[in-house]
Protein backbone atom coordinates (compact mmCIF):
# COMPACT_ATOMS: atom_id res chain seq x y z
CA UNK A 1 0.00 0.00 0.00
CA UNK A 2 1.25 3.78 -0.68
CA UNK A 3 1.94 6.38 2.02
CA UNK A 4 -1.41 8.40 1.44
CA UNK A 5 -3.27 5.16 1.64
CA UNK A 6 -1.85 3.78 4.34
CA UNK A 7 -2.10 7.06 5.81
CA UNK A 8 -5.79 6.83 5.68
CA UNK A 9 -5.84 3.07 6.74
CA UNK A 10 -3.79 4.43 9.91
CA UNK A 11 -6.12 7.16 10.88
CA UNK A 12 -9.96 5.61 9.98
CA UNK A 13 -9.18 2.34 11.41
CA UNK A 14 -6.18 1.05 13.10
CA UNK A 15 -5.77 4.43 15.43
CA UNK A 16 -8.72 5.62 15.30
CA UNK A 17 -9.07 8.73 17.47
CA UNK A 18 -12.40 8.53 19.04
CA UNK A 19 -12.97 4.75 19.27
CA UNK A 20 -9.07 3.22 19.81
CA UNK A 21 -6.93 6.52 20.61
CA UNK A 22 -9.73 8.34 22.65
CA UNK A 23 -8.76 11.45 22.30
CA UNK A 24 -10.71 14.92 22.19
CA UNK A 25 -13.09 14.35 24.11
CA UNK A 26 -14.42 17.66 25.35
CA UNK A 27 -15.42 17.97 21.61
CA UNK A 28 -16.94 14.82 21.38
CA UNK A 29 -19.18 14.54 24.16
CA UNK A 30 -20.15 18.58 23.36
CA UNK A 31 -20.93 18.44 20.16
CA UNK A 32 -22.55 15.01 19.65
CA UNK A 33 -26.06 15.97 20.14
CA UNK A 34 -27.15 15.38 16.68
CA UNK A 35 -25.76 13.11 14.07
CA UNK A 36 -25.03 16.73 12.21
CA UNK A 37 -23.27 18.52 14.92
CA UNK A 38 -20.54 15.40 15.14
CA UNK A 39 -20.66 15.62 11.49
CA UNK A 40 -19.79 19.49 10.94
CA UNK A 41 -17.60 19.25 14.20
CA UNK A 42 -15.56 16.01 12.62
CA UNK A 43 -15.31 17.63 9.06
CA UNK A 44 -14.16 21.54 10.46
CA UNK A 45 -11.31 19.31 12.68
CA UNK A 46 -10.72 17.78 10.24
CA UNK A 47 -9.92 20.59 7.45
CA UNK A 48 -7.83 22.42 10.85
CA UNK A 49 -5.73 19.31 11.33
CA UNK A 50 -5.03 18.22 7.37
CA UNK A 51 -3.43 22.22 7.42
CA UNK A 52 -1.25 22.41 10.18
CA UNK A 53 -0.16 19.02 9.52
CA UNK A 54 0.82 20.44 6.15
CA UNK A 55 2.04 23.18 6.97
CA UNK A 56 4.04 22.21 10.21
CA UNK A 57 5.39 19.18 7.98
CA UNK A 58 6.98 21.87 5.56
CA UNK A 59 8.26 24.24 8.33
CA UNK A 60 9.72 20.87 10.34
CA UNK A 61 13.32 22.10 9.36
CA UNK A 62 12.72 25.80 10.77
CA UNK A 63 11.31 25.56 13.76
CA UNK A 64 13.86 25.45 16.51
CA UNK A 65 13.05 22.66 18.75
CA UNK A 66 12.95 24.42 22.05
CA UNK A 67 10.28 26.78 20.90
CA UNK A 68 8.13 23.87 18.36
CA UNK A 69 5.36 23.56 20.98
CA UNK A 70 4.04 27.28 20.83
CA UNK A 71 5.20 27.34 17.47
CA UNK A 72 2.87 24.96 16.41
CA UNK A 73 -0.18 26.36 19.03
CA UNK A 74 0.72 29.27 16.72
CA UNK A 75 -0.08 27.60 13.75
CA UNK A 76 -3.17 26.18 15.08
CA UNK A 77 -4.72 28.80 16.34
CA UNK A 78 -4.31 30.55 13.12
CA UNK A 79 -6.15 27.64 10.99
CA UNK A 80 -8.65 27.83 13.49
CA UNK A 81 -9.25 31.70 13.24
CA UNK A 82 -9.40 31.82 9.41
CA UNK A 83 -12.17 28.56 9.72
CA UNK A 84 -13.67 30.05 12.16
CA UNK A 85 -14.48 33.09 9.80
CA UNK A 86 -15.61 31.18 6.80
CA UNK A 87 -17.96 29.18 8.42
CA UNK A 88 -19.43 32.40 10.53
CA UNK A 89 -19.59 33.43 6.61
CA UNK A 90 -20.77 30.44 4.68
CA UNK A 91 -22.36 27.80 7.28
CA UNK A 92 -23.59 30.01 10.23
CA UNK A 93 -26.23 27.62 11.46
CA UNK A 94 -23.64 25.20 11.82
CA UNK A 95 -20.89 28.00 13.42
CA UNK A 96 -23.94 28.80 15.78
CA UNK A 97 -24.79 25.11 17.34
CA UNK A 98 -20.71 24.49 17.63
CA UNK A 99 -20.49 27.99 19.29
CA UNK A 100 -17.29 27.85 21.56
CA UNK A 101 -16.35 24.46 20.77
CA UNK A 102 -14.81 26.03 17.65
CA UNK A 103 -12.30 27.99 19.03
CA UNK A 104 -11.46 25.65 21.28
CA UNK A 105 -10.38 23.20 18.52
CA UNK A 106 -7.18 24.88 18.84
CA UNK A 107 -6.53 22.88 22.87
CA UNK A 108 -8.00 19.68 21.07
CA UNK A 109 -5.26 17.53 21.60
CA UNK A 110 -5.30 15.59 18.60
CA UNK A 111 -4.47 18.68 16.65
CA UNK A 112 -1.43 18.81 18.69
CA UNK A 113 -0.42 15.47 19.16
CA UNK A 114 -0.38 14.42 15.77
CA UNK A 115 1.85 17.68 14.96
CA UNK A 116 4.07 16.46 17.51
CA UNK A 117 3.85 12.51 16.75
CA UNK A 118 3.91 12.77 12.95
CA UNK A 119 4.05 16.11 11.48
CA UNK A 120 7.11 17.59 12.78
CA UNK A 121 8.86 14.54 11.64
CA UNK A 122 7.82 13.38 8.33
CA UNK A 123 7.11 14.60 4.60
CA UNK A 124 4.41 16.92 3.60
CA UNK A 125 2.26 14.89 1.41
CA UNK A 126 2.10 11.84 4.20
CA UNK A 127 1.51 14.61 6.88
CA UNK A 128 -1.34 16.45 4.69
CA UNK A 129 -2.80 12.93 4.50
CA UNK A 130 -2.11 11.45 8.19
CA UNK A 131 -4.29 14.93 8.57
CA UNK A 132 -6.74 14.00 6.41
CA UNK A 133 -6.95 10.16 7.87
CA UNK A 134 -7.28 11.44 11.56
CA UNK A 135 -9.99 14.03 10.82
CA UNK A 136 -11.92 11.53 8.99
CA UNK A 137 -11.58 9.04 11.87
CA UNK A 138 -12.68 11.26 14.37
CA UNK A 139 -15.91 12.63 11.80
CA UNK A 140 -16.95 8.72 12.06
CA UNK A 141 -16.35 8.60 15.40
CA UNK A 142 -18.34 12.08 16.37
CA UNK A 143 -20.99 11.26 13.83
CA UNK A 144 -21.86 7.64 14.91
CA UNK A 145 -21.75 8.75 18.62
CA UNK A 146 -24.31 11.55 17.50
CA UNK A 147 -26.36 9.38 15.47
CA UNK A 148 -26.87 6.94 18.34
CA UNK A 149 -27.77 10.26 20.68
CA UNK A 150 -30.30 11.39 18.37
CA UNK A 151 -32.25 7.94 17.29
CA UNK A 152 -32.57 7.43 21.19
CA UNK A 153 -32.58 11.01 22.66
CA UNK A 154 -35.39 12.44 20.09
CA UNK A 155 -36.17 9.56 17.50
CA UNK A 156 -34.76 11.22 14.73
CA UNK A 157 -31.88 10.82 11.83
CA UNK A 158 -30.35 14.01 10.47
CA UNK A 159 -33.19 15.78 11.66
CA UNK A 160 -35.75 13.50 9.77
CA UNK A 161 -38.27 11.40 12.18
CA UNK A 162 -37.63 7.96 11.56
CA UNK A 163 -39.66 5.97 15.04
CA UNK A 164 -43.02 6.17 15.40
CA UNK A 165 -44.59 8.94 17.00
CA UNK A 166 -45.68 5.96 19.53
CA UNK A 167 -41.80 6.24 20.70
CA UNK A 168 -41.15 8.35 23.62
CA UNK A 169 -37.61 9.90 23.51
CA UNK A 170 -35.44 9.05 26.25
CA UNK A 171 -34.54 13.21 25.97
CA UNK A 172 -31.64 12.65 28.72
CA UNK A 173 -29.68 11.34 26.11
CA UNK A 174 -29.11 14.89 24.49
CA UNK A 175 -28.59 16.35 27.27
CA UNK A 176 -25.32 16.38 29.63
CA UNK A 177 -25.32 13.04 31.73
CA UNK A 178 -26.31 11.33 28.15
CA UNK A 179 -23.17 12.18 27.28
CA UNK A 180 -21.29 10.68 29.67
CA UNK A 181 -23.74 7.78 29.51
CA UNK A 182 -22.63 7.00 26.00
CA UNK A 183 -19.09 7.54 26.50
CA UNK A 184 -18.70 4.86 29.63
CA UNK A 185 -20.64 2.46 27.35
CA UNK A 186 -18.18 3.20 24.62
CA UNK A 187 -15.00 3.03 27.11
CA UNK A 188 -16.69 -0.44 28.70
CA UNK A 189 -16.91 -1.96 25.09
CA UNK A 190 -13.31 -1.20 24.48
CA UNK A 191 -12.29 -2.73 27.72
CA UNK A 192 -14.10 -6.10 26.99
CA UNK A 193 -12.86 -5.69 23.61
CA UNK A 194 -9.07 -5.01 24.58
CA UNK A 195 -9.63 -8.03 27.90
CA UNK A 196 -10.64 -10.39 25.01
CA UNK A 197 -7.66 -9.46 22.79
CA UNK A 198 -5.04 -9.83 25.81
CA UNK A 199 -6.42 -13.07 26.33
CA UNK A 200 -5.68 -14.68 22.90
CA UNK A 201 -2.31 -12.86 23.65
CA UNK A 202 -2.25 -9.85 20.97
CA UNK A 203 -0.72 -6.50 21.52
CA UNK A 204 -3.04 -4.08 23.04
CA UNK A 205 -0.70 -1.00 23.82
CA UNK A 206 -2.41 0.66 21.09
CA UNK A 207 -5.91 0.91 22.26
CA UNK A 208 -5.94 3.62 25.45
CA UNK A 209 -9.30 4.14 27.61
CA UNK A 210 -9.80 7.98 28.12
CA UNK A 211 -7.29 10.47 28.13
CA UNK A 212 -6.05 9.55 31.67
CA UNK A 213 -2.20 9.05 31.61
CA UNK A 214 -2.15 10.52 27.89
CA UNK A 215 -3.28 14.21 28.60
CA UNK A 216 -0.94 13.90 32.08
CA UNK A 217 1.94 13.53 29.84
CA UNK A 218 1.09 15.20 27.20
CA UNK A 219 0.97 18.39 29.30
CA UNK A 220 4.22 17.38 31.07
CA UNK A 221 5.66 17.08 27.79
CA UNK A 222 4.58 20.68 26.69
CA UNK A 223 5.98 22.10 29.86
CA UNK A 224 9.48 20.28 29.78
CA UNK A 225 9.64 21.49 26.43
CA UNK A 226 8.74 25.42 27.03
CA UNK A 227 11.43 25.30 30.01
CA UNK B 1 -23.17 43.14 42.87
CA UNK B 2 -26.85 41.29 42.56
CA UNK B 3 -26.08 40.59 38.97
CA UNK B 4 -22.14 39.72 39.87
CA UNK B 5 -23.65 36.87 42.16
CA UNK B 6 -26.04 35.53 39.27
CA UNK B 7 -23.36 35.39 37.05
CA UNK B 8 -21.21 33.59 39.86
CA UNK B 9 -23.75 31.00 40.97
CA UNK B 10 -24.70 30.76 36.99
CA UNK B 11 -21.38 29.85 36.48
CA UNK B 12 -20.24 27.67 39.44
CA UNK B 13 -23.65 25.62 39.79
CA UNK B 14 -25.93 25.52 36.98
CA UNK B 15 -23.42 25.81 33.80
CA UNK B 16 -21.02 23.49 35.65
CA UNK B 17 -17.62 24.19 33.36
CA UNK B 18 -17.03 20.03 33.53
CA UNK B 19 -20.85 18.17 33.90
CA UNK B 20 -22.28 20.83 31.37
CA UNK B 21 -20.23 22.40 29.40
CA UNK B 22 -17.55 19.45 29.33
CA UNK B 23 -14.93 21.68 29.47
CA UNK B 24 -11.52 20.18 31.27
CA UNK B 25 -12.88 16.84 30.91
CA UNK B 26 -9.05 15.26 31.41
CA UNK B 27 -8.18 16.43 34.21
CA UNK B 28 -11.62 15.88 35.63
CA UNK B 29 -10.96 12.03 35.11
CA UNK B 30 -7.24 11.62 35.13
CA UNK B 31 -6.50 13.60 38.57
CA UNK B 32 -9.45 12.37 40.48
CA UNK B 33 -8.41 9.19 42.47
CA UNK B 34 -7.78 10.65 45.53
CA UNK B 35 -9.31 13.74 46.98
CA UNK B 36 -6.05 15.15 48.37
CA UNK B 37 -4.90 15.46 44.58
CA UNK B 38 -8.44 16.41 43.35
CA UNK B 39 -8.25 19.43 45.69
CA UNK B 40 -4.53 20.40 44.68
CA UNK B 41 -5.33 20.52 40.81
CA UNK B 42 -8.74 22.36 42.04
CA UNK B 43 -6.61 25.31 43.60
CA UNK B 44 -4.44 25.30 41.26
CA UNK B 45 -7.39 25.90 38.80
CA UNK B 46 -8.68 28.09 40.71
CA UNK B 47 -5.68 30.20 40.49
CA UNK B 48 -4.72 30.19 36.70
CA UNK B 49 -8.21 30.48 35.34
CA UNK B 50 -9.17 33.45 38.26
CA UNK B 51 -5.24 34.88 36.75
CA UNK B 52 -6.19 34.20 33.41
CA UNK B 53 -9.48 35.78 33.08
CA UNK B 54 -8.47 39.16 34.53
CA UNK B 55 -4.72 39.35 32.05
CA UNK B 56 -6.93 38.00 29.24
CA UNK B 57 -9.86 40.57 29.95
CA UNK B 58 -7.31 43.55 30.34
CA UNK B 59 -5.54 42.63 27.15
CA UNK B 60 -9.60 42.21 25.51
CA UNK B 61 -10.15 45.59 26.91
CA UNK B 62 -6.65 47.87 26.38
CA UNK B 63 -5.05 46.11 23.18
CA UNK B 64 -7.75 44.40 20.87
CA UNK B 65 -10.91 46.59 21.16
CA UNK B 66 -9.43 49.53 20.98
CA UNK B 67 -7.23 48.44 17.98
CA UNK B 68 -9.95 46.36 16.27
CA UNK B 69 -8.24 43.42 16.33
CA UNK B 70 -10.64 41.07 18.04
CA UNK B 71 -10.55 38.43 15.33
CA UNK B 72 -6.86 37.80 16.78
CA UNK B 73 -8.49 36.92 20.29
CA UNK B 74 -8.38 32.92 19.84
CA UNK B 75 -4.61 33.41 18.80
CA UNK B 76 -3.34 35.89 21.58
CA UNK B 77 -5.78 34.18 24.79
CA UNK B 78 -4.42 31.08 24.07
CA UNK B 79 -0.64 32.75 23.69
CA UNK B 80 -1.21 34.70 26.72
CA UNK B 81 -2.39 31.67 28.89
CA UNK B 82 0.54 29.30 28.07
CA UNK B 83 2.79 31.95 28.89
CA UNK B 84 1.37 33.05 32.00
CA UNK B 85 0.61 29.72 33.63
CA UNK B 86 4.89 29.33 32.37
CA UNK B 87 5.39 32.41 34.29
CA UNK B 88 3.18 31.44 37.28
CA UNK B 89 5.11 27.89 37.70
CA UNK B 90 8.89 29.98 37.74
CA UNK B 91 7.02 32.74 39.69
CA UNK B 92 6.23 30.37 42.47
CA UNK B 93 9.15 28.13 42.19
CA UNK B 94 11.65 31.54 43.06
CA UNK B 95 9.23 33.03 45.90
CA UNK B 96 6.82 30.65 47.19
CA UNK B 97 8.48 26.91 47.76
CA UNK B 98 5.70 25.60 49.93
CA UNK B 99 2.56 26.78 47.35
CA UNK B 100 5.40 25.38 44.44
CA UNK B 101 5.22 21.98 46.17
CA UNK B 102 2.07 21.84 46.59
CA UNK B 103 0.49 23.20 43.12
CA UNK B 104 3.76 23.01 40.69
CA UNK B 105 2.88 19.39 39.28
CA UNK B 106 0.02 20.60 38.40
CA UNK B 107 0.61 23.70 36.75
CA UNK B 108 1.89 22.27 33.30
CA UNK B 109 -1.17 20.23 33.04
CA UNK B 110 -2.95 23.23 33.18
CA UNK B 111 -1.73 24.73 29.86
CA UNK B 112 -3.93 22.01 27.86
CA UNK B 113 -6.66 22.20 29.81
CA UNK B 114 -9.79 23.63 27.05
CA UNK B 115 -11.82 25.70 30.40
CA UNK B 116 -9.22 28.14 30.66
CA UNK B 117 -9.31 28.97 26.85
CA UNK B 118 -12.58 28.60 27.31
CA UNK B 119 -13.60 31.07 30.41
CA UNK B 120 -11.49 33.75 28.65
CA UNK B 121 -13.67 33.24 25.15
CA UNK B 122 -16.96 33.52 26.95
CA UNK B 123 -15.84 36.10 28.77
CA UNK B 124 -14.82 38.28 25.60
CA UNK B 125 -18.01 37.10 23.12
CA UNK B 126 -20.20 38.11 26.28
CA UNK B 127 -18.50 41.35 26.83
CA UNK B 128 -17.62 41.19 30.18
CA UNK B 129 -16.13 44.03 32.12
CA UNK B 130 -12.69 42.99 33.64
CA UNK B 131 -14.60 42.92 37.12
CA UNK B 132 -16.91 40.57 35.89
CA UNK B 133 -14.69 38.57 33.68
CA UNK B 134 -12.75 38.54 36.63
CA UNK B 135 -15.20 37.01 38.99
CA UNK B 136 -16.99 34.77 36.04
CA UNK B 137 -13.44 33.25 35.68
CA UNK B 138 -13.23 32.15 39.85
CA UNK B 139 -16.60 30.85 39.66
CA UNK B 140 -16.02 28.61 36.69
CA UNK B 141 -13.05 27.53 38.89
CA UNK B 142 -14.88 26.85 41.98
CA UNK B 143 -17.66 24.98 40.14
CA UNK B 144 -14.90 22.78 38.28
CA UNK B 145 -13.29 22.29 42.00
CA UNK B 146 -16.48 21.20 43.45
CA UNK B 147 -17.17 19.05 40.89
CA UNK B 148 -14.03 17.06 41.08
CA UNK B 149 -13.49 16.67 44.96
CA UNK B 150 -16.97 15.37 44.68
CA UNK B 151 -15.68 13.08 42.32
CA UNK B 152 -13.03 11.95 43.90
CA UNK B 153 -14.59 11.63 46.97
CA UNK B 154 -16.64 9.34 44.95
CA UNK B 155 -13.78 7.24 43.29
CA UNK B 156 -12.40 6.89 46.51
CA UNK B 157 -15.11 4.42 47.71
CA UNK B 158 -15.53 2.88 44.57
CA UNK B 159 -12.43 1.08 44.69
CA UNK B 160 -13.69 -0.90 47.27
CA UNK B 161 -16.37 -2.12 44.91
CA UNK B 162 -16.47 -5.29 42.94
CA UNK B 163 -16.51 -3.97 39.83
CA UNK B 164 -17.24 -6.34 36.59
CA UNK B 165 -13.72 -6.45 35.03
CA UNK B 166 -15.01 -4.40 31.74
CA UNK B 167 -16.34 -1.40 33.76
CA UNK B 168 -13.14 -1.03 35.69
CA UNK B 169 -11.52 2.25 35.02
CA UNK B 170 -12.78 4.94 33.22
CA UNK B 171 -16.12 3.41 31.81
CA UNK B 172 -17.44 3.49 35.92
CA UNK B 173 -15.90 7.09 36.68
CA UNK B 174 -18.10 8.07 33.63
CA UNK B 175 -21.11 6.50 34.97
CA UNK B 176 -20.43 7.72 38.23
CA UNK B 177 -20.07 11.48 35.89
CA UNK B 178 -23.24 11.02 34.31
CA UNK B 179 -25.17 10.59 37.47
CA UNK B 180 -23.55 13.78 38.99
CA UNK B 181 -24.33 15.70 35.80
CA UNK B 182 -28.05 14.61 36.74
CA UNK B 183 -28.02 15.91 40.25
CA UNK B 184 -26.63 19.21 38.78
CA UNK B 185 -29.12 19.67 36.44
CA UNK B 186 -31.22 20.40 39.38
CA UNK B 187 -29.28 23.19 39.99
CA UNK B 188 -31.05 24.70 36.66
CA UNK B 189 -33.82 26.29 38.87
CA UNK B 190 -32.37 28.17 41.00
CA UNK B 191 -31.91 31.52 38.57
Amino acid sequence: MNTAGERLYNGIVKENPTFVMMLGMCPTLAVTTSAINGLGMGLTTMVILALSNLIISMLRKVIPDDVRVPAFIVIVASFVTIVQFLLQAYIPTLNESLGLYIPLIVVNCIILGRAEAYASKNPMIASLFDGIGMGLGFTIGLTSIGLVREIIGSGKLFGMAVLPASYEPVSIFVMAPGAFFVLALLTGIQNKVKLNLAKKGKDVSKIQSGCNADCASCGAKCGNAKE
Amino acid sequence: MKELLVIAIGSALVNNVVLSQFLGICPFLGVSKKVDTAAGMGAAVIFVITLASFVTSVIDKVLLIPLKMTYLQTIVFILVIACLVQFVEMFLKKTMQSLYQALGVYLPLITTNCAVLGVALTNATKEYSILTSTVNGFAVAAGFTISIILLAGIREKLEYNDISPALKGSPIVLVTAGLMAIAFCGFSGII
